[in-house]
């Protein structure tokens, strides 16, 4: 039997399963050929460019205020997180810093971010393993998050809020009292999210154990972020490239040993609980003064290479701006976290289950617009 | 991982079962608790963010007065092209010739709402408006028009 020209089943016996961009627990649209032996999982290739975009080319026509709101739509669940990368990166080149104020709202912005983007992967891996009421009580709670972005950013995905210097316009006067409510909500309901998923024995039996990633593996694929940290692999750029002033608050380092998917899902569930302890550091301490360094209308980087990593809830997002001397630049580079997490998949599922695919998929935490970008 | 017995995993399915359920149950019956807004229905009373960025309007005055002079600051900063302005000579009181604006196009289809063109406005001409239901049957009905006609610039912005 033969599909375009491509054997079904191969000469040594394998069976080639598309899960494709139609498949429903695939979150975007990811393309993976399965090599299966039975139910076993023998090879996995990932097939991708279903929504490329070319952001990266794109960037070379705009100036360096413009590119940085298409960087929104290449991880939509941390859009500041990738718009503050671009804006560092700018900066670097300028020699210029953001001003305390603008430096403390892009952590506290950055940090409701991780927040909204985790829920929504926990709503979501529920759903993957069957579970659906956690989808709802996810998505609850980042509604009131996402309404904080509303008052503040005047988007709730791509908000598009940071400028080079600092931030396009100032806290909204609500913000502080909204955050505060909302990160209190939160502390309750993450109880309640330990008691439906956590706890649960079906939960349990299908993460431990499965899809295990070693230490070695993590670091000769560049798997960054969550997905690396539990298989004990210490790599916060937070904590080891501090920006924006992420050396003055405290706060630690989620690591695992067991590289399984139920460890991934204990250091994600870890990190929203460091993620509040910095939002409530720091939402009764943002300092008075400009929210934007001033800058000139048209911003031309020197000559230079500039390069500016930040911890995405999905691992490390590197920015790499080569410059011409001009108002646009010569090539931007993103070194996106789902990228390389992604490649990591063929061996993690090696030898596991078809159905441990879809738990696999869902701990690493793909967002495909960011792979793809 | 060991293994718990037949009758262990029985036990704890069920428990967890209920854990479960439980919680469903505690917001089925404290339906003051949930979350959901009624829309379409509550249209009358839904109020956006006073920030939410919508669409780029520009506000005119009772007398039909509008802050745009022309210079186009927004449309170089506007990522998509979406906005295209055509300008006109116009001959003020004084016999001095002076630009203005023809027609501002906007196309609200390659909006991506970024607000770079309101912060890049030096008269505040323009702004973001709160509607955001913008469907349209016919593609050509998101081309619009934002300068109404026979409107002319407010005396004193420059």
């Amino acid at each position: 039997m033969s599909l375009l020209g491509e054997d079904i089943v191969t000469e040594d016996g394998l069976f080639v399963v598309n899960m494709g961009p139609q498949h429903p627990s695939t979150h975007g649209v990811l393309h993976l050929k399965v090599w299966l032996d039975g139910e076993t999982i023998h090879k996995i290739e990932p097939h991708m460019g279903y929504i490329h975009r070319s952001i990266e080319k794109m960037s070379e026509n705009l100036s360096y205020r413009n590119f940085i709101f298409a960087t929104s739509r290449m991880d939509y669940l941390a859009a500041h997180i990738n718009n503050e990368a671009c804006a560092l990166a700018v900066e670097k080149g300028l020699g210029i810093q953001a001003t305390p104020r603008a430096k403390v709202i892009r952590i506290l912005m950055g940090e409701l971010t991780r927040l909204a983007s985790h829920q929504l992967w926990w709503g979501c891996t529920g759903l993957d393993l069957g579970a659906v009421s956690p989808f709802f009580y996810a998505f609850r709670d980042r509604e009131a998050i996402n309404d904080i972005m509303e008052e503040t950013c005047g988007a709730r995905l791509t908000q598009n809020y940071v400028v080079p210097g600092g931030v396009m316009f100032d806290i909204h006067p609500n913000f502080q009292k909204r955050t505060k409510e909302a990160i209190a909500n939160f502390k309750r309901n993450l109880t309640d999210y330990d008691k439906l998923l956590t706890g649960n024995v079906i939960f349990e039996n299908r993460t431990k154990g499965v899809g295990i990633l070693t230490k070695e593996d993590a670091i000769s694929f560049g798997v960054t972020g969550p997905t690396a940290r539990a298989s004990g692999l210490s790599c916060d750029v937070r904590k080891w490239f501090p920006y924006s002033g992420y050396e003055n608050v405290e706060f630690d380092e989620i690591l695992a040993t067991e590289g399984d998917c139920f460890a991934r899902y204990m250091c994600r569930m870890a990190e929203m609980r460091q993620s509040v302890r910095i939002i409530e550091q720091l939402i009764d301490n943002i300092p008075e003064g400009d929210f934007q360094e001033k800058t000139k209308a048209v911003i031309k980087l020197p000559k230079g290479e500039f390069y500016q990593r930040v911890e995405t809830p999905r691992g490390e997002l590197g920015v790499f701006i080569v410059s011409d001397g001009a108002a646009s630049p010569y090539r931007v580079k993103y070194r996106s976290p789902g990228f390389s997490n992604l490649s990591a998949l063929s061996t993690m599922a090696k030898g596991g289950k078809i159905g441990d695919l879809v738990a696999i998929m869902a701990t690493i935490d793909l967002v495909i617009p960011d792979i793809d970008r | 991982m060991k293994e718990p017995g037949y009758f262990k995993t029985i036990y704890l399915s069920v428990k967890s079962l209920l854990t479960g359920m439980r919680m469903t149950g505690y917001y089925f019956t404290h339906p003051k608790e949930t979350h959901t807004e009624q829309y379409p229905d509550n249209r009358a009373t839904l109020k956006m963010m006073d920030r939410f960025r919508g669409e780029v309007i520009m506000p005119h005055d009772e007398t039909n007065e509008h802050r745009c002079t022309g210079c186009q600051s927004c449309e170089i900063a506007c990522p998509n092209g979406s906005i295209k302005i055509i300008t006109k000579q116009e001959v003020n009181a004084e016999g001095k010739k002076k630009k203005a604006i023809d027609t501002w196009v906007y196309h609200l289809d390659m909006c991506t709402m970024c607000n770079l063109c309101i912060v890049a406005c030096p008269t505040d001409a323009i702004k973001m408006g709160q509607k955001f239901e913008h469907s349209v049957f016919d593609k050509s009905l998101l081309k619009k028009i934002l300068n109404e006609p026979g409107s002319k610039v407010k005396s004193g912005v420059e």
